[in-house]
């Protein structure tokens, strides 16, 4: 287990010890006689040294069991599998839009500069970041739902969802040739995703922004110009490839912030996904639930951030 | 000063500026600004769930409070929870990363090591974890927030240490026989601090942002207490017909944050040209 | 608003390499960059002409110097070699990309880049890059600029100027960036280049060792003002103008003190009235304040804009 990984099951195993409960009580129930209480107690080891515990839940941890979710009575693994898709694919879907919008948008008002496009795309990427995800979602669905009727107002799907290949209702739908279930899924995905890819992509309308102004300003941008080379060129050439690989440096930093701002969100529209499944743990009181979410999250997290580290290192000839 | 008249020059900057003022009056002068002081605490149920008029100019709450009055009352929440979760990080991570960028030994590996743990988790998924455990309460959301914020100060300090580390004047003030510590203090701290003080100025945003979420969440200072997240978490059940419960709270938000950014931004431009090119969101 | 040149003027001959000597600041790269058309967004050029071939460029429009001017009759060599290559592409990308536009086989306007046009281009660049000593050209092509040395990537330079068989290169310092073994190589390869094809250079450069090497006349300037004008071998030999005097005499030579000269580079956004070096000049009189003059020649082919000249020539100190 890497060691990053390994400090953050320290870190939650101590966090859920910090203050002195007792699980054992809270899964046998108040009136549960004393002699119940402590063989549950037994049964589950909380009546073993801490170091003892750790241990036991360090082995746990690596082979997946995370404990069983004090609400839905499963293990807690298998929950957070389920409800992966879901939030992978509002993840995804909020990523690529964000980027698609942004990336040209950020180029564009960079190369506009201080024109009223530049100032509108400022206005609205320093709004966009300085609203709270969840209040953004509300807004929406009171509008968009609520008052115009033109999407849900909450959950997946009506019904249920097309038989699972993937995971991915959209991707499943049209893997089967089911365009009403496609269309389906899309209206219900409209509104998360839009809110998940607001912050998202102010994120990266500013970076590309800084990133081309940057490059616009470099010796070799310089260089070709003086050289008579079209302008449009340069930057099509040169200015879109170093945007870019910028915007993949900033793709870890905006996946931390769209799981952040998922739990939320999830929460306002009922999706299914990991981020709801926290906030019920929560309102539940489901130890097992949100320390076991919070390693699923981390170890993600990590592997994505490894993942582009990887991916930056093969895309750019300076780091060879 | 110098650098106060190039920043109000700046009028994004000075937007901000005036919103932090009016934030800080409005937590202030709460008490004479409100319409309804005593809603903070009091219930009105016979007035529930009026939409803006003259009387009460956002409306009211479930509960029958004014809900201008009890976003006054919110700001000082706001603020307080703002100025101490982020002065704490601080306080901690600055000198956690300045000690781990100078040395170069087993402790700073350790230190880094440690950063590293609580980065590598988003802020409110660890502040959830911790806030759940505490119970909702204001003091447990400092310290939630706190606990998961000095990390991003340390990694931040630690890579500038360690750049500034190599400068010549760093290597000439050692040579003279500077001690590590004056060399921190009066050395590195000094040409890392427009850095520091631009994203603390920022990151007071995100501690109100993310504050506010753990609020919605219900892991906030209970009822009645106004906290501006649990208003918004509050006004679910009663909307579409009561926007304005919803509203209100949010552009409270939305303004005070979006100042903070403001100002940070503008402090940036002002303190270091050199800095506009990292435009990190936090 | 600063007042960075002040009614300069220059003129080259074909296949005439032109220094362009002064201190950082004195306005030899905003000159450059003036001839280019690649100043500043915020920078003006007040009523003067910039004749080349016959054409004024100040009445040409953006497209049509970016066209036809720039990278074609009048090319660029910069004083960084390595900021002036994108990182991400080969330095082989990077000089096709400028053969597409600027090849000289290639007709005005022309937009697609034909396979025929493609493989001749490439002959033409691996014969310029075997001219100015490169070895190995075709793998050179292959490699990103970080992988050459200083020297090399400079070569490239030389040789991307060179391609579209210009009439004037401009060389803004093209040596201060290299090493000092390197600098007299390039120099060499430059002047010997240049005059076989023909091609002016105007040549920047704060090193009078320098210019030296390489320059046929040298054109001396100061806080944006031009002072002096001559061949090369006058110049060292007569120098005139106080100033030039004086900055000759700094010259580091072994076994005497460093002479500077007193005194501070102007402000240009408040600069001297008259000739700008007044202030510092031992010479200068009430006539200096007023009026920067005009050029006349004290003796033949050497000009100079100063009230008071010097025509004996110098004592080796």
């Amino acid at each position: 287990m890497p060691p990053t990984l390994f400090g953050l099951v320290l870190i939650v195993f101590a966090i859920s010890h910090i203050v002195p409960s007792d699980p054992a009580r809270v899964m046998a129930g108040e009136n549960a006689p004393p002699e119940q209480v402590a063989a549950l107690r037994h049964q589950y080891g909380l009546d073993l040294p801490l170091p003892w515990q750790f241990a036991h839940y360090v082995q746990d941890v690596a082979t997946g069991n995370m404990g069983t979710s004090l609400f839905t009575q499963r293990p807690v693994a298998e929950d957070l599998v389920e409800r992966l898709p879901a939030t992978f694919e509002l993840a995804l879907c909020a990523i690529t839009l964000a980027i698609v919008i942004g990336v040209p948008l950020g180029v564009v008002a960079a190369l506009s500069r201080n024109s009223l496009l530049d100032h509108v795309v400022r206005i609205v990427t320093i709004s966009g970041l300085a609203m709270a995800a969840f209040w953004l979602a509300i807004l929406l669905q009171l509008v968009f739902s609520m008052w115009l009727g033109l999407t849900p107002v909450q959950g997946r799907i009506d019904g249920w969802g097309p038989d699972p290949i993937t995971g991915f209702y959209t991707l499943d739908a049209l893997l089967r040739g089911d365009w009403q279930t496609f269309g389906e899924a899309l209206r219900y995905l409209a509104l998360p995703v839009a809110t998940l890819a607001l912050p998202a992509m102010a994120t990266i309308v500013r970076f590309t922004r800084a990133g081309v102004l940057n490059v616009m300003s470099s010796n070799f941008v310089f260089y070709q110009m003086a050289m008579g080379i079209p302008r449009r060129r340069v930057v099509w050439k040169y200015i879109l490839r170093s945007a870019l690989i910028g915007t993949l440096t900033q793709i870890g930093l905006i996946f931390g912030t769209l799981i952040a701002n998922a739990v939320v969100v999830e929460a306002v529209f009922d999706w299914p996904g990991l981020g709801s499944f926290a906030v019920h743990s929560i309102l539940q009181s489901d130890y097992n639930a949100i320390m076991g979410f919070t390693l699923f999250v981390g170890a993600v997290f990590i592997l994505v951030n490894l993942t582009v580290d990887v991916a930056q290192a093969v895309l750019d000839p300076r780091a060879q | 000063m110098n650098t106060l008249r190039r920043l109000i020059r700046d009028r994004a900057a000075l937007l901000g500026l005036i919103i932090i003022a009016l934030l800080i009056l409005a937590a202030v002068f709460a008490y004479p600004l409100s319409t309804f002081p005593q809603d903070v605490t009091n219930y009105d149920p016979p007035h529930r769930l009026l939409p803006p008029d003259g009387t009460y100019w956002f409306g009211t709450d479930r509960m029958g409070g004014d809900i201008y009055s009890r976003l006054l009352f919110g700001a000082r929440l706001t603020i307080l929870i703002a100025v101490v979760a982020t002065s704490a990080a601080v306080l901690i991570g600055v000198p956690v990363g300045l000690v781990a960028g100078y040395y170069t030994n087993r402790v700073s590996d350790l230190l880094m090591r440690v950063s590293d743990i609580f980065l590598a988790v988003p802020q409110i998924v660890l502040a959830i974890a911790i806030a759940q455990t505490l119970g909702p309460a204001i003091q447990n959301v400092i310290l939630a927030l706190s606990v998961t914020y000095w990390p991003f100060w340390a990694r931040l300090v630690y890579a500038e240490t360690r750049s500034v580390k190599n400068e010549v004047f760093i290597e000439a003030a050692i040579a003279l026989g500077a001690s590590p510590l004056r060399v921190m203090v009066l050395h590195v701290l000094p040409s890392i601090a427009s850095s520091v003080i631009v994203r603390t100025t920022i990151g007071m945003g995100g501690t109100i942002l993310v504050a506010a979420a753990l609020g919605f969440l219900g892991l906030g200072p209970p009822p009645p207490t106004p906290e501006w997240g649990r208003m918004i978490a509050e006004s679910r059940e009663f909307l579409p017909q009561a926007w304005w419960y919803a509203a209100a709270p949010g552009a409270a938000i939305l303004l005070v944050v979006m100042g903070f950014n403001l100002l940070g931004d503008g402090l940036r431009d002002v303190l270091d040209p050199r800095l506009r090119r990292d435009v990190s969101a936090r | 608003m600063a007042r960075v040149l002040d009614a300069v003027s220059l003129s080259l001959a074909p296949g005439e390499i032109v220094g362009l000597v002064g201190e950082s600041g004195c306005g030899k790269t905003t000159l450059a960059r003036a001839i280019l058309g690649a100043l500043p967004a915020n920078a003006n050029v007040h009523g003067s002409s910039l004749m080349f071939d016959g054409r004024d460029l100040l009445t040409l429009d953006a497209a049509s110097l970016a066209e036809q001017v720039r990278g074609r009759a009048i090319t660029f060599v910069p004083q960084d070699p390595y900021s002036s290559f994108s990182p991400l592409f080969t330095v082989g990308d990077q000089i096709m990309e400028l053969m597409r536009w600027k090849s000289p086989d290639r007709r005005v306007g022309a937009q697609f880049y034909s396979r025929r046009r493609r493989r001749s281009d490439r002959e033409r660049v691996l014969t310029l890059l075997r001219a100015v000593q490169l070895p190995d050209p075709e793998r050179l092509l292959r490699k990103y600029p970080h992988e050459l040395s200083g020297g090399q990537r400079q070569r490239v330079m030389i040789a991307m100027a060179l391609l579209p068989e210009p009439n004037l290169v401009i060389a803004d310092e093209p040596t201060t960036a290299l090493d000092v073994t390197i600098q007299a190589q390039i120099l060499r390869l430059l002047r010997g280049l240049a005059t076989e094809r023909g091609v002016s250079v105007l040549f920047a450069t704060h090193d009078l060792g320098t210019a030296w090497e390489i320059c046929d006349r040298v054109t001396v300037m100061y806080a944006g003002q031009e002072l002096e004008t001559a061949p090369i071998a006058d110049f060292f030999r007569v120098p005139m103008v106080p100033y030039t005097r004086l900055l000759l005499d700094s010259l580091p030579s072994s076994g005497s003190p460093l002479r500077g000269i007193a005194g501070d580079v102007p402000n240009l956004i408040a600069p001297p009235n008259g000739c700008r070096f007044h202030p510092r000049c031992p010479c200068a009189s009430d006539a200096c304040r007023d009026e920067h003059p005009a050029a006349h020649e004290p003796e033949p082919a050497h000009q100079v804009r100063c009230h008071h000249p010097h025509v004996e020539a110098v004592v080796a100190a």
